[in-house]
This record gives structure tokens, C-alpha cells and sequence, in this order.
């Protein structure tokens, strides 16, 4: 029965309680889509922390100068997978990139959605006809099931997720909001340790069982963001 | 090529769009795709699917206090959720696209060859791509419908007998919309179906870097 005494504290008070685990070399999962569902208070807490050789796994390589772009600019980063690398506001990612000085791996958006669902779903990868036969299938195995050729794609875990939630709880039951939810669900399934920001912190039993996105099993840390709005949170590096 | 009789962007997307039938699940590209939404049919009912979760998504909110952050389309813009519309997160995205849900999507190109392969995802030579979600929902869709000028700036032709741009996914475009005319892909070759006001089949013919073959009527394209 419900003890509260004994239950899990996966609530962080300090941005700091919830990064300092965040080591040099980790692969950590980065959310969002545009400015929907992106951590950006724990990536802002991730920057100035002198961490080295991360590999960063999100949709874009970095906007302007914040959060996952600021990170790159202050050497933290070895290593970028995404899958839209080239956008006019990836400029401090680009720039790296052409001196040699950044390793980047290009994943096509529903591969990169699967290969991490695989990862959580303790998948050891899965077959899909996306790709077939371009530069991103180069080197990978191809199966043909039932007369059609399949790409062999492996599953994509990290050490870290950071996730953006609408609502959790003491468990760490997650709601999204609209388009936000975009990439969290996934990532905060295929990491080690799942961080999360969420806007609101509400009690036991205030979530509807039916309402949970992300039940509070994939979650291992969470601190209250509170609101604000995407895209201002993050000041570039000095 | 100034041509004065080429098709606009919005021209194109208003070509495109009356091509999308009620009760269709469609996704739309960046660039010109975009611009379709813009061109349906008073009344017609078509849901739009968007990489990034959202089915059912609307046009752009009227009022600008209405913008929100968190409802914004693949190219970033901001949409709004029709009534009965949903969110899923990005593999059950994906899982409406490459589980053919998909009944047609709209995607920029660089090129399309005869055999219906697509290269829309990252120049010759580049180091570097924007892949997005393109290969996955040309794979998926039932149809997919090529938007894009007919030759490239330097008047070479982007229709053509084999792909000389990386490519994005094999035999999926079934239709190519340009600014000259609309080309369908089939078992035979591309066959010319329509061409654009004041725009010769020979002019077409021209510009086209494969066999075309010419039916006996050929439209012209409404605008």
C-alpha cells in the first residue's frame, strides 16, 4: 500500500542537486521540437560546468547562442546526432563543424524517434525501409522480410536525458503540453538517468492515471522549472 | 530562365492543393508544401500531419496574441489544433508515416528521376544535411507529390533520368508539381499532363532532362 515514508525522493530543490551527476564524455538526450518542449532551464544549469566530450542527441545542432548552442561554444561538446544540422541559427555548431573540430551524425527524424523507443524498449534495434539505399544506410546491415529490403538501425541509449514536462508528481508521472511533448516521451525512456524540468508540481493522485504520458518508472530526478516562456530562458556565453 | 508565363510559389501550392481529396491525411514539407495549406477548397476536408506530433493541425492564428510556443509546425511556424485534432509524441509521429497512414505528402525537391526516386535532403558534395523527417515520410506516404521549379538556377533540368543529388528515398514521388507544369511518374516514364498558361509542351520538353511522353490532351493548369 501507498507509504509515503518509503517512497522514492526523485525531487531535486536545486538545479545544481539535479546536474551535478552530469559527467564528462556522458551522451545526454536533449528534447524538444522549435521552441516546444525544450529543458531550457537544465540546459542553461548544464552550461558554465567546464564538462568536456559530451555527445549531444537532439533534433537540431543548437539555435543562436543558447542552451545546446552554448554548450558547443564552450568546448563541451564532441559530438552532435541530430537530424536537421544546418539550419541559418546552427551557426555556432556549422562553424565548429567546418574547422573539423565536431563530430556530427546525421539520423533521419523517425529513425532517430525509434532508435531511441528500441533503446527504451530494451530493443537490440529494428528494420525499416527508411533510408534504403542512401548515404545514411552507408555500412548497415539490410534484411529483406517478406520480399521488402529493411535498413537494420540500432538502438540509441544515453547516460542522460533531459526532458521538459508539463505536470509531474512524487513519482515522477509526466504530462506534456500540446506539440511540446514532441521528443520527451522517448528520450525520457532511453536514458540511465532522466532528468526533467516541469512547469508544475502537483500531488499524488492529481494527475488522472489515464492523463500519465510518462509514468514516473522512466523518471529519475525532477526540479520545478515554473513557468516561462520557450525561447528566453539562456544567456550566451561571455 | 525570366519566363513571365512560370507558375509563383503560391500558384504552385494552389495547383497542389487542389489535388488533396476530403477525408486525406496529409503531410506537408517546408517551402512550398507550406504554402498549400493556404489553397484548400472552401469546405474540404483534410487533416494535416505534422512530423513533430500534431494531427490535425490549422492554419496560423488569427490574432497574435494567440500564438503559442508549444503549437508550432515543422518549419517553426506557429498552427493551431483543429476541433478533434491530437498530440503524439515523435515515434507514433513517425508511426502515422512510415505505417502508410499517410494518403499524400508535399515535399520540396532538388531532383526527381524517371524511376520516382527523390533528392531533396542535402547538396552534392556537402558535408552536411537537413534530413528531418523527409526520408521517413517519403517512404511512408501513399502518394507523394513533388514540389519545385522546373530547372535549377543555373536552367539545368531537376527532372531527370537518374538522381545526380544524394537521395533522399527510392520510387516514392508519384507526381511533380513545377512551375512550368504537372508531370506524373509512372510504370511508363513521366508523362506531361498539364502545362502552365503561355507555356509551350515544347518549352516544357525543353527544360525536362528525361523523355516525357505526350498524351493527346494535355491541360493547362488553373490559376
Amino acid at each position: 500500500m501507498a507509504n509515503s515514508q518509503n517512497m522514492k525522493n526523485k525531487k531535486a530543490d536545486t538545479l545544481d542537486a539535479a546536474l551535478d551527476r552530469v559527467t564528462d564524455g556522458s551522451t545526454i538526450l536533449v528534447a524538444g521540437f522549435g521552441f516546444g518542449g525544450v529543458p531550457e532551464v537544465l540546459l542553461e544549469g548544464l552550461c558554465g560546468r567546464g564538462l568536456r566530450g559530451l555527445t549531444l542527441v537532439n533534433n537540431n545542432a543548437g539555435n543562436e547562442r543558447i542552451g545546446v548552442a552554448r554548450l558547443i561554444e564552450e568546448g563541451c561538446v564532441a559530438k552532435v546526432i541530430c537530424t536537421f544540422s544546418t539550419a541559418k541559427t546552427s551557426f555556432i555548431f556549422t562553424d565548429l563543424h567546418d574547422a573539423g573540430k565536431i563530430e556530427l551524425e546525421i539520423v533521419p527524424q523517425g529513425t532517430l524517434a525509434e532508435r531511441l523507443r528500441a533503446a527504451g524498449a530494451g530493443l537490440g534495434g529494428f528494420l525499416t525501409p527508411t533510408g534504403l539505399g542512401t548515404d545514411l544506410a552507408k555500412g548497415k546491415p539490410v534484411m529483406e522480410i517478406d520480399g521488402r529490403e529493411y535498413v537494420v538501425e540500432r538502438p540509441l541509449r544515453a547516460d542522460f536525458a533531459l526532458i521538459k514536462a508539463k505536470q509531474v508528481d512524487p513519482r515522477g508521472n509526466l504530462t506534456y503540453r500540446m506539440a511540446a511533448r514532441n521528443f520527451n516521451p522517448v528520450m525520457a525512456m532511453a536514458a540511465d538517468c532522466t532528468i526533467v524540468e516541469a512547469t508544475t508540481e502537483v500531488p499524488l493522485g492529481a494527475i488522472d492515471p489515464d492523463t500519465v504520458v510518462t509514468p514516473g518508472v522512466f523518471v529519475d530526478c525532477y526540479y520545478i522549472a515554473g513557468p516561462y516562456t520557450p525561447g528566453t530562458i539562456g544567456t550566451p556565453a561571455s | 530562365m525570366n519566363n513571365p508565363n512560370l507558375l509563383t510559389r503560391e500558384q504552385m501550392a494552389c495547383r497542389v492543393a487542389a489535388e488533396l481529396q476530403d477525408g486525406w491525411l496529409v503531410n506537408l514539407g517546408i517551402g512550398i508544401p507550406t504554402l498549400v495549406v493556404d489553397y484548400i477548397p472552401e469546405g474540404r476536408d483534410i487533416i494535416f500531419h505534422s512530423e513533430n506530433g500534431i494531427i490535425g493541425m490549422g492554419p496560423r492564428p488569427e490574432r497574435e496574441e494567440d500564438i503559442d510556443p508549444d503549437l508550432m509546425s515543422a518549419g517553426k511556424g506557429p498552427v493551431t489544433l483543429i476541433e478533434g485534432g491530437a498530440f503524439v509524441h515523435h515515434a507514433d509521429s513517425f508511426a502515422v508515416a512510415r505505417g502508410g497512414r499517410l494518403d499524400a505528402a508535399v515535399l520540396g525537391a532538388f531532383q526527381v528521376a524517371v524511376n520516382g526516386d527523390l533528392a531533396n535532403w542535402r547538396l552534392p558534395g556537402a558535408t552536411r544535411g537537413n534530413v528531418g523527417g523527409a526520408m521517413d515520410i517519403a517512404v511512408g506516404a501513399k502518394q507523394v507529390f513533388a514540389t519545385m521549379t522546373h530547372t535549377d538556377k543555373a536552367g539545368e533540368p531537376k527532372i531527370v533520368e537518374a538522381l545526380t543529388y544524394p537521395l533522399t528515398t527510392q520510387r516514392c514521388v508519384t507526381k511533380i508539381f513545377t512551375d512550368m507544369a504537372v508531370v506524373a511518374v509512372t510504370p511508363e516514364g513521366f508523362v506531361l499532363e498539364e502545362v502552365a498558361p503561355g507555356i509551350s509542351v515544347e518549352t516544357v520538353v525543353a527544360a525536362t532532362g528525361a523523355a516525357l511522353i505526350l498524351p493527346d490532351k494535355i491541360g493547362t493548369i488553373a490559376v
